[in-house]
């Protein structure tokens, strides 16, 4: 599956994106999702003019669209995503022609079918989402929807010991040639001044290290993350005197996407899409659980 | 002929009412019977002293507006003069009947007198009990004729929106809001006509056409503080058409109507009191504006909304039937029990389940409710906010405490309103509690504790357990106290949940569900031998305490009757290391409280030999011959130090006060053997020198060896009438007392 490119999906790439967990919807309806977009789109115009009401279903300055993307799930058992997008008009032009995307925000679940189908049927599971655009109108968004929905949204931060795993597995994925460079970057805590430390590997090098490390393919454990990181460590050792251990992993970047442990992700390419999406609807399941 | 109908038909309706209303002939009796206010009436009466009279007056003055034709001028006309003043008096003093309504309405609405005539009357329409809905209906199409002034049309609506609350019956009126809803054309009537519709709209009078008819007004008079109100109750009833954010001050959105009758109207309020309708207008949806850092999610308290998403389900039908009249109650209007019980089967659940801990009326409909939906976005609400807000496992958020507090504290009050713990407090525990210092929002977290749900598979060892006894072994006696207090409750709540398990299960399966009794044994189990534990730990730390002691002893004070009064077969004894400093106490009160739980054990244990006996079959659940055999040994060492003074010699228990002679008489103690008798205990002395001093005022050698045979008992009555009422119930029932005679004192 994760040679399959999802065309629509494309939009996800390259971009930062916000993480954060959604517990599941209540009576959600993929079918209205048109309906969905005009509400939200009144509600954040009346949002955005305080104290003036706003018909629903009117020409507004921000146009709201609903988009179902089926492609981007782990199985038929998954909810299909859900890509919400805001852009805004200019009043004196044509509809279409104008219009500039200002916001964007996906609702999905990769194969977290473990817990959707142990929710009852009134509810949709789409525990993750990513969120590009400004935060006011991530907030009115998510607002909307916890009110309509009653559900809630948690930001989503990793944990370095996540960051490590994220590290190791897509240090494992093959690249083409003339990938960037693994880069990992570690803050130093305890310091009157913030100071990071950034540490990049070259690709084949890091993939050559690994491949000694992984002994089974296609299967990854915690012991075989630990001594991944605890080799590129003790290589740093011997060279700056540092301990990377005592220090905190703050940022993995690779070929195929880079993360943040505030929560974000930036996607770097399409056919390892799914892939660091189900791993983030594992991380954003185990919070809301 | 007309006029009589009316007035014999609202007759009736008031007795079939039995309500205090005033008719005529009720208004006339009343006149009689109230001597008191005939001095105010003087003034007002100027031709008429009798009451009678001025009866006679005021249904003069009411047939003289019902035949007028013509348009009379007030100052020409003398009888008019009357007339009006009589209305006007009686109205103020004592307030119109409800059949004056009728005749007055269509006179000052109808244009035949001059505008001063009908402000004066409008004005003095002020009812005695209730204004009928058939002369509002009438006086409605006055107004639509245009017969009338435009002040007088405004001064009929301001009257309307001042009287709303006493009017008999609204489903007529409801049924005219079209044409009240065309007055908002008139730029002057608006403001007022918004504020009628306020006060009529149901969810069936939003409609799309009259939504469109706000926002074209909107775009031509711009924020208008009415048009705002109207507009946040319509997105209220009709999300799906309409969407409007108020901005954060609140203010007053309506101008007052009540002027010209708003002292009239406290009397009658006052007069009233008891029966005057409630009306509570729907509180608008303003959104209180907090200095938090975060743009979203500001507030940890939800205002319970309808839910939008079930409006949406039906929008499609309703669209299409435009008089249908939707089924469904929604929150917003729900104010009252009465309002619950009435509407309780076709109640609409809030958007968000979170705003249901603080309204009592949805927690009183989710106790009967039983839809797993419920509790589950209860659930995951819950669960995340806790989370995100714990201030001791998120960063930055200290400075929150307070507010985290009170959130937790209404928590706390929904779980003791529903009787029953929510999962996710108790996840949120078992997340927490490793990280918690024992001091952020403490009575709080202590008090969540209580509410632990009891499951027969246990984790409590690992999340609870471990974190807690850390923190109590390391924090301050008052904490000790604290988590042994919250345990108790804990237990406590076990007990009766379990208690109403059985009540619940005796109706349809009997006993069958013995592997789950079995769990659920050994968890509560679990629960007291952890605080046996920790509690002779404590002990030891804070040597002895009495304050600890006292919060320990009371913990047994509900697993000593555990058997008896919870129905659960279990009973556990106190450790030694709690037990012994309790009968070694140097206070009176400890040493009591352990005499009356010993009595209780005693009376559980018997009763339990005694139905093991009486059924044949033998029982799942039996108490080991161990807990009794515990049980003697800590009775021989009690009755040993107590009454037969030989504790040192007969004490069995391993961990007793056995000590051999040879030791004994080293420590060089004279009388040792009596030394924890009820005469010399170090807790009972007091008594003991009070009762010599009582007993022989005058010797003053404080001999105690004097206190025995008769006087012994007598003793013993002085330390039960000092209220040591748990050493009467033991030694009475644990110690066979040689001398009957004792008893016929």
């Amino acid at each position: 599956q994760e040679n399959a490119a999802p065309q629509k999906a494309a939009s996800l790439l390259r971009k930062q994106w916000s993480l954060y967990s959604v517990t599941p919807l209540y009576r959600f309806s993929g079918a209205r999702l048109g309906e969905y977009a005009r509400l939200l789109g009144a509600s954040i115009a009346a949002e955005k003019q305080k104290g003036l009401a706003v018909g629903v279903g009117v020409d507004l300055d921000v146009a709201v669209t609903f988009r179902s993307l089926p492609e981007l799930r782990g199985g038929q058992r998954d909810q299909p995503a859900m890509l919400v997008q805001l852009s805004s008009r200019s009043s004196v032009s044509s509809k279409s022609s104008n219009e500039k995307l200002v916001w964007s925000g996906c609702f999905c679940c990769v194969s977290g079918e473990d817990f959707s189908e142990n929710v009852p049927e009134d509810f949709t599971c789409l525990p993750l989402f990513l969120a590009n655009g400004a935060e006011n109108y991530t907030a009115m968004v998510g607002s909307w929807f916890q009110k309509t929905f009653d559900c809630h949204f948690c930001r989503l931060s990793i944990s370095p010991l996540n960051l490590s795993w994220m590290a190791a597995m897509w240090t494992g994925c093959s690249v083409e040639k003339n990938a960037c460079a693994t880069e990992l970057i570690f803050s130093v805590p305890c310091l009157p001044q913030p100071l990071d430390i950034s540490y990049a590997i070259h690709p084949e090098d890091a993939k050559a290290l690994w491949d000694t490390v992984q002994k089974t393919p296609g299967e990854i454990t915690q012991e075989e993350v630990d001594l991944f990181m605890d080799c590129l460590y003790s290589h740093f050792h011997r060279h700056f005197k540092i301990h990377l251990s005592a220090t905190k992993l703050v940022k993995v970047s690779t070929a195929i996407a880079s993360a943040h442990c505030k929560g974000t992700i930036k996607f770097l390419q399409s056919r390892h899409l799914l892939g660091v999406l189900m791993l983030l609807t594992e991380l954003a399941i185990s919070q809301i659980q | 002929m007309q006029r009589k109908q009316s007035s014999k038909k609202s007759k009736q309706s008031l007795q079939v009412q039995h309500s205090n209303q005033t008719d005529l002939s009720a208004w006339r009796k009343g006149k009689k019977t109230d001597p008191e206010k005939s001095l105010q009436n003087r003034q007002s009466l100027s031709n008429s002293q009798a009451n009678e009279n001025k009866q006679n007056s005021f249904e003069q003055a009411v047939s003289y507006f019902e035949k007028v034709q013509d348009p009379v001028s007030l100052r020409k006309n003398e009888a008019l003069q009357k007339h009006l003043a009589t209305v006007e008096s009686t109205a103020l003093e004592k307030g119109l009947p409800p059949e004056a309504f009728d005749v007055l309405l269509n006179v000052a609405l109808s244009g035949k007198m001059a505008d001063a005539v009908n402000t004066r009357l409008l004005k003095s329409l002020i009812p005695a009990s209730v204004i009928p809905e058939s002369s509002l209906v009438s006086s409605v199409s006055w107004l639509c004729v245009s017969k009338c002034s435009g002040s007088i049309q405004l001064l009929f609506i301001r009257w309307l929106i001042a009287m709303f609350d006493f009017i008999d019956h609204k489903d007529q009126l409801h049924a005219l809001y079209g044409f009240f809803f065309s007055f908002l054309q008139d730029e002057k009537m608006c403001p007022y006509v918004c504020h009628l519709l306020y006060l009529l709209t149901r969810k069936e009078s939003v409609k799309p056409f009259r939504i469109r008819k706000l926002l074209d007004l909107q775009a031509k008079m711009g924020m208008q503080p009415h048009l705002q109100a109207l507009l946040s109750l319509y997105k209220h009833f009709c999300p799906e058409l309409v969407s409007i954010t108020l901005p954060g001050r609140t203010k007053t959105y309506f101008k007052n109507s009540e002027g010209p009758w708003k002292a009239a109207m406290s009397t009658i309020r006052r007069r009233n009191q008891e029966k005057s309708p409630v009306s509570q207008p729907l509180l608008l949806g303003t959104t209180q504006h907090q200095s938090r850092k975060r743009k979203w999610n500001t507030q940890l308290i939800l205002p319970a909304s309808s839910a939008s998403t079930s409006t949406l389900a039906e929008v499609k039908d309703k669209n299409s039937d435009l008089y249908s009249i939707s089924e469904s109650f929604p929150v917003e209007q729900l104010q009252t029990f009465p309002q619950l019980l009435k509407n309780i089967h076709h109640l609409e659940l809030p958007s968000q389940m979170g705003s249901v801990l603080t309204h009592p009326l949805l927690l009183h409909y989710m106790n009967c409710i039983k839809d797993e939906s419920i509790y589950l976005r209860l659930h995951y609400w819950m669960g995340q906010t806790l989370q995100e807000e714990c201030t001791w496992c998120v960063a930055d958020s200290s400075q929150y405490e307070e507010e985290f507090k009170d959130f937790l504290e209404i928590v706390h009050k929904s779980e003791c309103f529903l009787q029953e713990g929510f999962s996710s407090c108790e996840e949120f525990l078992y997340r927490s509690l490793p990280f918690w210092d024992g001091f952020c929002c403490r009575s709080q977290i202590l008090r969540l504790m209580t509410w632990i749900p009891l499951s027969s598979f246990s984790e409590m060892k690992s999340h609870l357990y471990g974190p807690l006894a850390q923190l109590f072994f390391t924090s301050s006696l008052y904490f000790k106290c604290g988590v042994l207090e919250s345990l108790k409750e804990l237990l406590q709540n076990w007990l009766n949940w379990h208690m109403i398990q059985l009540d619940s299960e005796s109706d349809s399966h009997g006993y069958s569900l013995n592997t789950t009794l079995s769990g659920l044994v050994n968890v509560v189990a679990e629960l007291i031998h952890f605080v046996g534990r920790i509690s002779t730990i404590a002990l030891r730390l804070e040597s002895n305490a009495t304050f600890l002691l006292y919060f320990i002893l009371d913990f047994y004070e509900t697993v000593c009757d555990i058997y008896l009064r919870y129905n659960l077969p279990l009973l556990i004894m106190p450790p030694a290391g709690v037990f012994y400093p309790a009968l070694l106490s140097m206070d009176s009160v400890s040493l009591n409280q352990l005499c009356y739980i010993m009595y209780r054990y005693r009376t559980n244990l018997i009763a339990a030999k005694e139905n093991e006996l009486i059924k044949k079959k033998i029982l799942q659940f039996k108490f080991s011959s161990q807990t009794y055999q515990e049980y003697n040994q800590y009775l021989i060492a009690m009755v040993g130090c107590l009454w037969t003074s030989n504790a040192f010699q007969k004490d069995v228990h391993p961990q007793g006060l056995f000590l051999d002679e040879e030791m004994l008489k080293k420590t060089r103690v004279q009388d040792f053997k009596t030394s924890f008798n009820i005469v010399y205990h170090p807790a009972l002395m007091g008594y003991a020198l009070l009762f010599l001093q009582q007993a022989w005022p005058d010797d003053n050698t404080f001999n105690f060896s004097l206190i025995k045979g008769r006087k012994w008992n007598w003793y013993l009555e002085y330390l039960y009438a000092q209220g040591l009422k748990g050493l009467k119930l033991f030694i009475e029932s644990s110690i066979n007392r040689v001398s009957p005679t004792s008893q016929s004192k």
